[in-house]
């Protein structure tokens, strides 16, 4: 565990360090994220070391959003002028990216699918 | 001082009090969650958030105060965001042959998300700093604090926005893809993680392997391309409008 813990600072550290030497627009955990993806494509044997705490982080990752949400104990006065648009905005933009995203993604692979298919038909 | 009040003034100002607090309210929120048998509806979040709101109101505690505590839950969301490398990894085969079709949902995706926010809240009168701080709100914590901040938002207030985008997808979403009759759970997680960052990734897990893995997939790209391109189109957008 200590090791998982330890290999994903040192990735989140690097991730940070250059982007704040090279002044990225990139935040430095994506790039960490970045790098081991590379570093796990090149040496699979780390999987094993990091998957288990890795995976435990990520199934609980909504309880990282917790301390974030409370904070909206600070905003109660700009959202009593403006809650209703903000709200509206969230909830309505929430749904319409999970219909275009999902129509997109489902359309596209059906028809490469298809042509797959299409193609494999013709060989036969 | 009355001893209990004495206690009271020394452990509320400490740190382990709410960092205690944050996860017993999480616990006892995961629990109604999987009671319910993980109905979409009875959000761990929204049920946590409102407890902690609740005790902070009722005992005049500052979120200054809260976050000493809960800053070393929030501090997660970095390795976590590091950690999303391994579901990539492990379905690099699957985006392999999918590629295309995931990157352009991704990038239609995205500009549905922020467009359609900034337009709904500028249609309903919003004002320029809420408008700049809702263009990253369907992006994981870290990455939308800092395009926030990049185009002249509020990044506190955008973190409440993402956190709310959160509860909103990973709630309805399940209803929303039934109506549009989409049985895949590749692209189930895909638009899960896209719209709700890590909200929708946790929720995908509960569900499946498979939707877990597409949706860290989506939030991780998201967040790449959206660090790299949003801040420009962003700006565009809020040029255009004010």
């Amino acid at each position: 565990m200590i090791e998982a813990i330890a290999t994903l600072l040192i990735y989140q550290l690097i991730g940070e360090t250059l982007t704040f030497g090279f002044g990225l627009p990139i935040p430095g955990p994506v790039i960490g994220m970045a790098l081991l993806l590379v570093t796990l494509a090149l040496s699979p044997a780390l999987l094993a070391k990091i998957k288990p705490t890795g995976t435990t982080l990520l199934s609980h990752l909504s309880l990282l959003f917790v301390p974030a949400g409370v904070g909206v104990m600070v905003h109660f006065a700009r959202l009593s002028e403006e809650g209703f648009a903000i709200v509206a905005a969230v909830v309505g933009s929430t749904l319409l990216a999970i219909v275009a995203t999902a129509a997109t993604a489902a359309f596209l692979i059906r028809r490469t699918d298809a042509s797959r298919a299409a193609r494999a038909d013709a060989r036969d | 001082m009355h001893p209990v009040v004495d206690t009271w003034v020394y452990l509320s100002a400490s740190p382990l009090l709410w960092l205690t607090l944050t996860l017993v309210a999480y616990l006892l929120a995961f629990m109604l969650y999987r009671r319910s048998g993980l109905n979409p509806l009875v959000n761990p979040v929204a049920i946590s958030v409102c407890m902690l709101l609740a005790i902070l109101l009722g005992t005049h505690t500052s979120y200054h105060t809260y976050f000493d505590g809960a800053q070393f839950v929030h501090f997660l969301l970095g390795p976590a965001t590091v950690a999303l490398a391994i579901p990539l990894y492990e379905q690099w085969g699957k985006l392999k042959a999918h590629w295309v079709a995931l990157v352009v949902a991704l990038l239609v995706g995205l500009t549905v998300a922020s467009g359609s926010a900034v337009l709904i809240a500028h249609t309903l009168g919003a004002s320029p700093r809420t408008l700049a701080s809702l263009v990253p709100k369907s992006i994981t914590t870290p990455v939308a604090m800092s395009i926030s901040e990049k185009l002249g938002g509020i990044p506190s207030l955008t973190a409440v926005c993402v956190v709310i985008t959160g509860i909103v997808g990973s709630a309805l979403a399940r209803f929303v893809l039934n109506g549009m009759r989409i049985p895949s759970h590749a692209v189930r997680g895909f638009a899960l993680g896209l719209s709700s960052h890590g909200q929708g990734v946790a929720r995908a897990f509960q569900v499946s392997e498979e939707m877990g893995a597409f949706a860290g997939l989506a939030m991780g790209l998201s967040a790449l391309v959206s660090a790299l391109l949003l801040p420009y189109f962003g700006r565009w957008l809020l040029a255009l409008l004010t």
